[in-house]
Parts: C-alpha cells; structure tokens; sequence
C-alpha cells in the first residue's frame, strides 16, 4: 500500500541537496528554469520538479506543500501527478512540503487545493514521465516513440523489453527536461476519478500518527498560558508563587498572551496554572454583551454602507407591488472547535527560530515569528505538523505567536497548549450577522424584486457578505448591500465564511417565497434557475435521488436548498419528523454536488458527509455568546456537537463532468442549514428565522 | 508524589508521580503513548478512551492513583495479532478524516463489540453517543463497526 513519510525541512534541503547537483525547479512555473535534471548516482535520485522524487527503490514520493487536516489533499495531489506519471500507486509516498517559497501560496483554505494545483501536478507528472521515456530510449538505443510508460515502468513496445522507473534513476542524469511534455487525453486517466482509500488512514488507526499535540522534541517543555477573559484584556498584577511551588512547574513568565506557566509535563502546567493568582484589567471590552451586539446589528440595518449589486429599480418594484414580503434574519458567533485544540512547538537557539505548527497557513506563521523575533527570513524554519482538524480555525497565527513569545524567554523548545476552554473562549468566530429581506412577486407568482441588507459586526464585510450578491436566481430588480459595525469580538473564517451565512439567508427566502407563491420549492427553482445548467444539474440531481416529491412515510417531510460557492454547486435536501415530544429526527441528508472533474470520487464523499454534518451541528447547536464581555461556552457541554445517535445517513451524489475540477471541502456546507430549515418549514408551518434552530420545535 | 504500578499494553510498568494526574498525561507524557489523545479533560468527548481492566474508560478524567495493580490498553496495543478487526475495517471504509478521534472511537467500539458481539443499530447509538469527532465520520464508524462484527 502507499505510505508516507514526515521529513523536516533540514532533511528536506539535505535530500534535494545532495552533492549539490539535484535539480528543483520552481512551483509555480515549474518549467520557467528549466535546465537539465541532475541525479546523485550514490544515492540515485531523480528529483525533476518540486514535486516528485523517485528513488532506486521504484518509490516514488509527492511533495505536499498544501496542510493536511482530515480533507485528504495528501491522497488527491498526489493521484493527479501519478496518473500522468504512470504510477504504480502502491508505490507513491506523500511528504510534507514545508514552508517554501519555490511552492508560492502555501495557505490551505477556499477550497482550492485541488482547484489550483490540479494543472501543475499534471504537468509534474507528465514531464516527469517523458524524461523517463527518454532515459530508457537513451538506455536503450531506442526512438522514444517506441516506448511507453505503465504502471512504473517504461516498455519498449516493439520487443517487450522494460524497465522499472528506480533502475531508470541513473539514467536520467543528462536528460533534458521538456517544455511541454503531453497531458493524457482524460479519457485515459487510470487513476483520477476513481475511488482510493486515503494514504495515511492506516496510521490514523493504531495511534501512529502525530499531530501538533504529539511533538515531542529532547528536553521539550510543556507550557499553558492563563489568557484575559476579557478580549484584549490584560494582566493587572499576578502571584505565581503557588504555581511555582509545584514540582513540576519551572518558570512562570508574564507574555503578551498573559501568564505563562512553563512546565516539565502537562499535568502540571495545568496544575501550575490553576495554582495562579491574577488580577486582570478588563479593559474597554468587559461590557461585551450578545444582546447588546444583537441590538447593534439591528439598528445598524438602518445604516447602509455600500451597495454590492443593484439590479432594474428595486424601490420602484417594491412601490408597485401589491404586497411586499419582509422577513428579518439572524445567526450567531459560531466557534470551530476542531477536536485538537490549538497549539504550537518553538525553539529558539543558535540564532534560528524553529516553529513546529500544526497550520493551514505556514506564511502566516512565518510573519508571526518574524515580527516577534525580528530575525532573517533564513533564521525562521517553519515545518507544518498535522492537524486534528482545522475548519479555517488554523488560518490564523495567534497560536504561533504565543509559542515564539514563550519561546524567547525559554532555553528550550517549548509546547504552547490550549485546553478546551481556553480554544472555544479564544477564537476567530465566524461573524454573528442579521439580515433584512424584502421581496413582491409577480402575476405569475415569481419574484419581481429581491432586497437583501446584511448587517454584520466588523468593516470588513466579505466576512458575512460573500455569495449575497452571487444571487443566481433570475429576478428583475435587485439590490444587495450592507452596513458594518465595529464590534471588539474576534473573527475569521469559519468553513465556507459568509456562505454560511448568506445561503441559509436566500435559500429559506426563496423557499418562503415559492410557499407564498404556493409553488413546489424545486420547481419554483427550477424556474428561476433556467439559465444556470449546473445549479439546475445538482438540483435536479438531488431531487430524483432523494425521492422528491413522491410520497414520505407519515410525519415526514422535506426541504431543499441550492447554492454556488468556492466555483461549485451543490444542493441539499433533508428529510425530518418530529418526535412526540417535538424533538426533531432528521432521517437522512441527500447533496448532490458538481465539483468539475471530480479526483478521487470517495474523498469527495467524504467532505460531503463532513460539511453536512458541520452545517448541522451548527443549525441545531452553534451559538457562541458573549456576557460580561466573556464567552459563556466552556466546553463541549455547552458548546454542543451532533452525536453518532443524532447524525443522520448522509447520500452523496456527484453529477458527472469533464470541466476543470472545483472546490469540495465547503461548498457542501451552505445549502445544509437552509434545507434542514426549509424541511422543518414544510413539517410545522413554521419558518426559521433564526441559528441555532430552537429545540423543542412548537 | 507516589510510585504507582500497573501494566500497559501486556508490559509491566511503574512511575513516579502525583497520584491526582490522569492516566491521560502519564500514558502521553511519561510513557510516550501518544496514540491517547486530549480534546476536552472534562470526559465530555471520548477522545482519551483506553480500556481499563477491559472496560473502555475515559482517561483524562482517571487519576493515575485508580489505575495501580490494573491493567491498561491503548490504541497501541489493541491489536494482539497484527491489527484489530476494527482496524482493518476502519481502514477499509477509509472511516478518519483528520483522524485525532479515531482512537478513542477505535477503543470505544471495541468495548462494544467485547460485550455484543453483533451489536444493532441502537447498541451502536448508545455506546459511541459520547464520542465526538467534528469531521463528521460518523455513518462510516457506524457501517465499519457492522463489518468488523461480521469479521469476528
């Protein structure tokens, strides 16, 4: 089976170094600097490209310059290059790529792994396999044309005579690399498009595989920092003489995070820092308050900001129209919570600054070490470690900079923790917003005008705005804008951003809209989508595949929602009951998706099932809220997660293409809450308005 | 500080520390088991099952003090021959995405399938219930935990 391995960077350099004479050519444009490829005859390598090493041993490894997290990037990058490399994919192994400016972007996030790589690691694999068509003929005296390449090795087709691809290493020395070695024809690809179980699963099994959590390095300590409730806040006076009495805590150190408790071993890091006497200065933020914040966003409706789309005369529309629908709606601060809190190991010695970070954004981290320590960029190693699960939490580098802050006053390298409490109440939320909607409809019962303010809590709107404006469906007038506040609580982004926000926004409109109308929701799409084939693929899709409108068992019902993000389509449809006590029973979840060329059609199932159930548990439990400038969420008591009893079958359906492949870890998201609430619409004659949905229902 | 004796993974082991720290931070942190992992140190999650004396056991909230004289096992060493039938299944339906989870899901249902051996769709509910994983593996733990069954 395929495997991989973890390489730090020294390693890295020291490998691709050798003798000096190995070649890399740049990532971005691999071929720009083409020259001739060089090998180490002693130790046999044949690196052609950035990418791709193959040794004597006939393995070939995959750089991966993208973070792994649970999206298995590490299993679809590499199917791409092997395919036009003519792998034989038992012989493929994946190491981390860390940071490296020959990779260019490094970020991890949008979507966009597959998307943005996809024609690189093509041309990765295709030149590499003409050089080793080459080394063969050359070997052999052949025309190239008479060979060919399978399955790791290249055959001369006239006489049958072959060659593995590591007995070809040293061969390779004086080819040339080609400019433009021949993509396959896609109706050959052996191994894009189908089903392969990801490449590290085995080590997630048996305990083998190490996240940041895991780090161990000699003489490492252990650190736990105790943070300002208060965002911003800051350390008034502190007493560490209680922790310092424990056997086990070292040193306890005032950083910009707030008191640090440095430590021989966890336990008593932890133990050190409940041991801590501090005073805190709140701050200006110590009034934070969810009502209040809810209030603010409100009231602000009233102030728009900026115009996003304007479409025919929307005042004019609503004037004319007989009745004109309003509705309000609302979503809170949601947390990302992934199961391995944050954290971050550093050492800093002999004028380098070494930072082990599990991380979707290694440039991020770089800049943070950089500012904190003012070193040379070649005085800054940054290596990606693995990620229990990240959800854009780990695009920011609050986290790093705590480790290089301790980091510095510490003579050895140092583990920053957080502690579950500590990661829910020191996040990157995604933004609470509210949004005002207005729509009339026509003779024929369709929309003649759409009105869509969001109002959310930081100037920097496509945060909560994004696929607002993208409005797909064929309305006359439009107007689509916001008003932003400046509110003092943290965000970032949260799996498909303001998707989340804006999709859940249109699709339960459009779904009131279509009742109004007294149309079926899906034809009532359909309608507006005529000009929009792949939003009309997936809805169709999912519609026959979930039984639309044949009939359910007693007590059933459905909802459906269609959305565009991260350049794919996807749209969901759930199908609830209540039981007697009005909990809801969601029995099954359909989403069909059109993500282009689809890679490894298993792992796209994956991120369907993992995005819906996200969505979910963050329809039915998601709400971070602020009272005395705190977050009230502590753990996951009161920061709820969908349970193995609660999680319903999740049905994937991938709509065929040959476009050039799209993203796939969010676009699943968005359409979820909508459909779950247009479903529950259906059931109670009740509309939802407002995330988390309330439980019991009536 | 107390010595304190018990057996790891079928090995004998001893160490030397206050007995109010879990089982969680001595397995990781004095014994290298890191397999065992830390998600909520509130027992609210399930990622730190270990099996004690057989019983699947959270153990971020087990003082190392309640383990002496017993017997431990880690993901490390579920598999007696190679690996477990969970294993094999999980690996089969490719059930971790990020993964961190996966061993106290992997410990959890051993327990399960120890006690039934053919467990119903409610056995599973009740007895993995408690066990999160936010990337949302849930049916594919579900339908590997019916395969290994089948399998033993």
């Amino acid at each position: 089976m395929a495997a991989f391995t973890s390489v730090t960077r020294r390693q890295f350099i020291k490998l691709t170094g050798m003798g000096g004479s190995a070649l890399i050519l740049g990532f971005a444009a691999p071929w720009a600097c083409a020259k001739n490829s060089q090998v180490d005859l002693e130790d046999a390598v044949f690196e052609p490209n950035a990418w791709v090493k193959i040794t004597s041993d006939d393995t070939i490894t995959v750089y991966m310059p993208r973070s792994e997290m649970g999206q298995k990037v590490w299993t679809a990058l590499p199917m791409i290059l092997a395919d036009e490399l003519e792998a034989d994919w038992s012989k493929v192994k994946v190491t981390q790529g860390h940071l490296n400016a020959e990779y260019g972007n490094q970020t991890t996030g949008g979507s966009k792994s597959v998307r943005t790589n996809y024609d690189a690691l093509r041309k990765a694999g295709a030149t590499t396999r003409e050089m080793l068509i080459t080394a063969a003929a050359n070997t052999w005296g052949v025309a190239p044309e008479e060979c060919r390449a399978e399955r790791n090795q290249i055959i001369h087709t006239p006489t049958g005579k072959k060659l593995s691809y590591g007995d070809l290493v040293p061969a390779t020395t004086d080819v040339p690399v080609p400019d433009n070695a021949p993509l396959k024809d896609p109706r050959d690809f052996k191994i894009i498009g189908r089903s392969f179980k990801s490449i590290d699963t085995a080590f997630k099994v048996d305990g083998s595989l190490d996240f940041g959590w895991d780090r161990q390095e000699t003489n490492m300590r252990t650190v736990v920092i105790s943070r300002c409730p208060v965002f911003s806040g800051k350390v008034a006076t502190h007493d560490a003489a209680g922790a310092l009495s424990l056997e086990g805590v070292e040193k306890v150190l005032e950083v910009p995070a707030g008191i640090a408790v440095i430590a021989r071993d966890t336990w008593s890091a932890i133990q050190g820092r409940r041991q801590l006497k501090i005073e805190w200065d709140p701050g200006d933020n110590a009034k934070l308050d969810s009502k209040a914040i809810s209030a603010e966003l409100h009231k602000n409706l009233d102030s728009p900001k900026e115009t996003l789309r304007q479409d025919g005369n929307p005042d004019a529309a609503i004037r004319k129209a007989n009745q004109v629908y309003k509705a309000t709606f609302e979503v809170p601060y949601l947390d990302h919570a992934p199961m391995e809190p944050m954290n971050c190991t550093v050492f800093i010695h002999d004028k380098v600054c070494e930072v082990w970070a599990p991380t979707q954004n290694p440039g991020a981290a770089f800049r943070a070490a950089q500012e904190i320590t003012g070193f040379d960029d070649a005085q800054i190693h940054i290596y990606t470690d693995r990620m229990g699960g990240g959800f854009g939490r780990r695009l920011q580098a609050d986290f790093v900079a705590d480790a290089v802050a301790v980091a510095q006053q510490v003579n050895a390298p140092v583990k920053v923790i957080r502690t579950r409490d500590e990661d829910i109440q020191h996040g990157f939320y995604r933004p609470a917003s509210v949004h005002r909607v207005a729509g009339a409809l026509g003779k024929y019962g369709f929309p003649t005008v759409w009105t869509h303010r969001v109002s959310g809590p930081v100037p920097w709107h496509g945060l909560y705005t994004g696929g607002a404006a993208e409005l797909a469906y064929d309305i006359p007038n439009q107007r689509i804008d916001y008003a932003a506040a400046e509110i003092p609580v943290p965000v970032g982004a949260w799996r498909s951003v303001a998707h989340t926000q804006t999709a859940f926004v249109n699709e339960c409109w459009i779904d009131e809209l279509a009742e109004h109308a007294g149309m079926d929701p899906v034809e009532y799409r359909r309608k507006l989508l005529k000009h929009h084939p792949r939003h009309l693929g997936v809805l169709n899709l999912v519609a026959e595949k979930s039984g639309w409108g044949k009939p359910l068992p007693t007590g059933h019902a459905q909802g459906v929602a269609v959305h565009f993000s991260y350049y794919s389509w996807a749209a969901v449809v759930a199908e609830v009951s209540l039981d007697a006590r009005s909990n809801l029973k969601i029995h099954r979840m359909d989403c069909a998706v059109d993500c282009g060329t689809v890679i490894n059609p298993d792992g796209v199932a994956a991120q369907v099932e993992g995005g819906v159930t996200l969505a979910l548990t963050a329809a039915l439990y998601g709400e971070i809220s602020l009272k005395n400038g705190r977050v009230q969420q502590s753990n996951f008591h009161n920061y709820r997660l969908l349970t193995m009893s609660e999680a319903p079958v999740i049905h994937t359906h991938i709509v065929k293409s040959t476009e050039k492949p799209t993203g796939i870890g969010e676009p699943p998201v968005p359409p979820t809450p909508p459909a779950l609430a247009n479903a529950i619409a259906r059931l109670t004659g009740k509309r939802i308005y407002r995330l988390p949905i309330p439980q019991p229902l009536v | 500080m107390a010595q304190i004796k018990f057996k790891v993974n079928g090995k004998r082991t001893s160490v030397q520390v206050d007995p109010d720290t879990p089982l969680l931070w001595v397995l990781r942190d004095h014994l290298q088991l890191t397999g065992t992992k830390y998600s909520c140190g509130m027992g609210l999650c399930g990622c730190c099952t270990v099996h004690l004396d057989g019983q699947a056991t959270r153990s971020c909230i087990t003082p190392i003090s309640a383990v002496s004289g017993k017997t431990v096992t880690t993901i490390e060493g579920l598999g007696k021959d190679g690996l477990h039938p969970l294993q094999k299944a999980w690996i089969d339906d490719d059930v971790p995405q990020c993964g961190y989870c996966q061993p106290g899901q992997i410990m959890t249902a051993a327990e399960l399938l120890a006690e039934h051996p053919n467990p119903t769709d409610p056995e599973i509910d009740a007895a993995m219930d408690g066990v999160l994983c936010r990337c949302g593996t849930y049916q594919r733990i579900r339908n590997a935990i019916h395969k290994a069954a089948k399998e033993l």
